[in-house]
């Protein structure tokens, strides 16, 4: 999940987070030239040469988001990321985004439970620019009070768009602080509307002080040039950042769930909707590659069951499906949701999710099914490689949140090592009612006026 | 989950093109059944994306049954004289490929996605989807209460419910007024007999473009066209429509306002625009970018924004499409903001029309406009995608090299012009959704 500046990417940023993060060596395409240097003041630098476009994407991620807030300050590394575009030292406010259009760039950024990134798409020939505007805003941000104050309320229109006239977010974001008590994966990453309230400008950049260090940050950039003439030109940049004392945020932890919780929001809508989520293990334990072959089992295309059984065969659900968080910093959540088709109740709907997960602990797949799906993740690792963007953003994410780009790169031989009995062993182990926690949306009649 | 929406909003900001790419040089070949292919070959990785394109979308649906073209198109992978509906998905999903068909306002795509090494698997699919579709009454009734329920959850959606009304108001008696998935009465009504012959009339070779790109030769790419669509013919009980669709007129401006228990207003404004033929397409592309269309420096977004706090988003679009489309400024404010939004909007609207913009402004968007073309082509998918159109539009196969020209020539004279002959403040129609009793909206001037 995660909150953008603009409300035009946030098809870019589902997308990218829904596909499953892969990148290999590809049968019959050229394997990309990817190298990772770590500058002196702990900077980690990652090149992805690929000559096939005359493009380039520059991406800089930093180790901090909702993940590092506490309950009465949620939200800041969201409102500190639209800070970011109001102005540093040497470029005034909108500055940023208007150098950037006028050299025929797109640009902006995104924040999530466990990373605030940046980024430029650029012609090839213009990557200079987002050296010198990041490697700018990476130390000389201002934050002007009243500019603070304006964005403030700009947050707030997001925050009511998104989930306060939105029945199905509103439902996700109780159904999060329900299944997490105390870990901060409890808060949206937009934060609570009363805390956006009372956030300060000298909050935001007290956050900005801390967490907007080198040796906090990743840069990758992939695209269209020559690693030897790029790497120095980065080095003269950013190196002379000058280090700063590592972030080290105490993590609260997250008793375990001994039991099934539920959570209930009751509001107008049309159609009832079930969110629930089991508590899996991240990429940091093996069982993350069966976890990831059983999401796609339930919910890769019409032909996986969570579609065929709900929505084609038993007819109940408009849609179906099933997600695992694999690229997260702290254990996340395994997913499932289905809206009921009119006439059906969400009794129904949940009793059909649980059958199929039955069948799983149950019957082993079957071996077409477990190749199907290891093709699956193959080919879009080939798909995903079509864009510059889409390659930096896997690569991006895994570093930060710990995993390194590694994961990304073996991820196919990892998944293709799978078998059936991992897949029945992991539903077994993970998909149980006492890790489960249920959202129900009921929907009220329509206020009368 | 539901992000459909949010799709549609990327759509609209896609900006016209650019050079750069000036290299980009598509092969046209036309087949003997009049089916056209559009090729740009590129071997940088092993993938083929194919668009095909049936010039024909929900424009032509039959009136008062709206919806046909999307029923039509949703049916394609539901069946065939050859394969079940789970057999065609269970062959798509264990080659990792992609294929789904979708109809729009003018034409309806059937896009394909695959490796190359499995290719013919991809051809084989793709025309059994577009020759031999079934049209099961089950299968239909099953995809129908599907479209009925996406109809109802769209009214959980403040920008569908304005949409739809705004759209009926713009567009008169028009069937662009008519949403592509259609109207609850309308989808209801269509019968075996509507979907049948909407596709016999259609689904035709010679009414179809096929853009392909990616790692594919020229010879490759006829070889398959050949093998597996030599068999389609243009047989037809009745030719294929003539389109003699009247273009819509500009209606009468109309307030309206609706009722939702939201904190925030959805603001639909605007009229009637232009269609993509239009020769005057290029400088409203450029007033439009500098007004509100989609960058972060629009006047729109400095001024609502970032100047006001007002607004998370706030945009302008010209739907260009085969007949004019919607001018449209979209907003969502805070419910007791709505008259401020509202009237800061128009403000921009007679400032541009008033004054024009600025040479640097201009300068600035071409810049833009040109410098991110690259952008717009680079993968296989989105390239694919802009080719049909280029086809669809008869743009010309020089469009790639030719659209830098046409956004240079743009001077501040044309978008003073544009801009006088195109926004019509006193024409405007509004459409406001959300909390009445707190937005207390005021009529238009």
């Amino acid at each position: 999940m995660s909150n953008c500046r603009s409300a035009f990417l946030l098809p870019i940023c589902l997308l990218l987070f829904s596909i499953p993060f892969v990148h290999a060596e590809s049968k019959g395409g050229t394997p990309p030239a990817v190298s990772r240097t770590v500058l002196k003041n702990g900077l980690s630098v990652i090149l992805v040469e690929e000559n096939k476009a005359p493009v380039v994407t520059f991406q800089v991620w930093y180790k901090v988001g909702s993940r590092n807030e506490r309950i009465g300050k949620t939200g800041l590394s969201h409102l500190l990321e639209h800070m970011m575009f109001k102005g540093t030292s040497l470029h005034g406010k909108g500055e940023f985004s208007r150098i950037v259009a006028k050299n025929g760039g797109t640009e902006n950024a995104f924040t999530g439970n466990d990373y605030t990134a940046y980024f430029e798409n650029f012609a090839a020939n213009q990557i200079d620019l987002s050296l010198e505007l990041e490697s700018d805003r990476m130390q000389n941000l201002l934050i002007d009070p009243t500019e603070f104050g304006l964005e403030m309320e700009v947050v707030k229109e997001e925050r009511r768009s998104r989930t306060d006239d939105d029945p199905y977010s509103s439902l996700v974001e109780t159904l999060y602080a329900t299944a997490f008590l105390v870990h901060p994966y409890h808060n949206p990453i937009i934060g609570w509307m009363d805390d956006i309230n009372d956030l300060s400008r000298d909050d935001a950049y007290q956050h900005y002080k801390q967490y907007y260090q080198p040796n906090n940050a990743t840069v990758v950039i992939a695209g269209d040039f020559k690693s030897e003439t790029l790497l120095p030109k980065v080095v003269a940049l950013f190196e002379k950042i000058p280090q700063g004392v590592n972030p080290n945020p105490k993590m609260p932890i997250e008793p375990p769930q001994r039991g099934e919780r539920r959570a209930i929001v009751k509001r107008e809508a049309q159609l009832p909707y079930i969110f629930m989520g089991f508590h899996t293990p991240n990429y940091k334990n093996p069982d993350t590659y069966p976890l990831s072959v059983l999401a796609g089992i339930l919910s890769s295309g019409k032909s996986s069951r969570l579609y065929k059984a709900l929505v084609y065969q038993q007819q109940l659900a408009l849609d179906a499906g099933g997600q695992y968080e694999d690229l997260t910093t702290d254990p996340d959540l395994f997913y499932f949701y289905g809206t009921p088709r009119p006439g059906v109740s969400l009794e129904a709907v949940e009793a059909a999710l649980n059958a199929e997960i039955k069948r799983l602990q149950a019957d082993k797949v079957t071996d077409t099914e477990l190749t199907k799906v290891q093709n699956q993740i193959e080919a879009s690792f080939v798909f995903g490689a079509d864009s510059n963007f889409a390659r930096a953003m896997q690569i991006g994410r895994a570093e930060t949140v710990g995993a390194g780009y590694d994961y990304v790169t073996h991820y196919v031989e990892n998944i293709r090592k799978v078998t059936a009995d991992d897949i029945q062993r992991v539903a077994q182990e993970y998909l149980i009612e006492d890790q489960k926690s249920v959202g129900m949306l009921i929907p009220k009649p329509k206020k009368e006026f | 989950m539901r992000f459909y929406a949010c799709l549609l909003i990327f759509l609209f900001i896609s900006v016209e093109s650019q050079p750069a790419f000036a290299e980009i040089k598509p092969k046209q070949i036309v087949m003997k059944n009049g089916l056209t292919i559009l090729l740009i070959e590129q071997h940088s990785l092993p993938i083929v994306s194919v668009e095909a394109l049936i010039k024909s979308g929900s424009v032509d649906d039959p009136f008062d049954r709206a919806g046909v073209a999307n029923l039509t198109a949703s049916l394609l992978d539901e069946g065939t004289q050859k394969r079940s509906s789970t057999q065609i998905a269970e062959e798509i999903d264990f080659i990792g490929a992609s294929l789904g068909a979708s109809a729009d306002l003018d034409y309806t795509s059937v896009n394909l996605r695959v490796l190359k090494k499995d290719i013919e698997r991809g051809f084989d699919l793709l025309s059994d989807l577009l020759l031999n579709p079934l049209f099961d009454v089950k299968e239909m009734e099953r995809v129908r209460r599907l479209i009925l329920g996406s109809i109802l959850s769209g009214k959980d959606d403040p920008t569908t419910i304005a949409s739809l009304a705004f759209d009926n108001i713009v567009f008169g008696n028009h069937p662009y007024k008519n949403p592509v998935i259609g109207l609850e009465e309308s989808v209801q009504k269509i019968g075996r007999d509507d979907i049948v012959s909407f596709y016999q009339n259609h689904y035709l070779p010679k009414n179809t473009l096929f853009s392909i790109v990616g790692d594919v030769t020229e010879k490759e790419a006829v070889a398959l066209v050949k093998k597996y669509f030599s068999e389609w013919k243009n047989v037809s009980p009745k030719p294929v429509l003539a389109r003699n669709i009247a273009s819509p007129t500009i209606q009468p401006k109309k307030t309206e306002l609706i009722e939702k228990d939201l904190t925030q207003t959805t603001v639909l404004i605007g009229h009637l625009g232009i269609s993509r033929k239009n020769p005057d397409f290029y400088p409203v592309i450029v007033m439009n970018y500098i007004l509100g269309g989609g960058g972060f420096s629009s006047r729109l977004l400095t001024h609502i924004r970032d100047n006001k706090g007002l607004v998370y988003s706030a945009y302008s679009s010209f739907d260009a499409n085969r007949q004019p489309g919607a001018f449209e400024i979209s907003l969502q404010t805070k419910a007791s903001n709505t008259n401020e939004a509202i009237s800061a909007t128009l403000q921009e609207i007679n400032q541009i029309l008033k004054d024009g913009v600025t040479e640097t402004e201009l300068m600035e968007a071409k810049a833009y406009l040109i410098g991110s073309f690259p952008l717009r082509l680079e993968t296989t998918g989105k390239l694919a995608g802009l080719l049909s159109k280029v086809g669809f539009h008869e743009l010309g196969l020089a469009y790639f090299s030719d659209y830098p020209k046409y956004i240079e020539k743009v001077t501040r004279e044309d978008i003073l012009r544009v801009a006088k002959t195109y926004l019509r403040p006193d024409q405007m129609t509004l459409v406001v959704v959300g909390n009445l009793a707190e937005a207390k909206v005021k009529e238009l001037p």
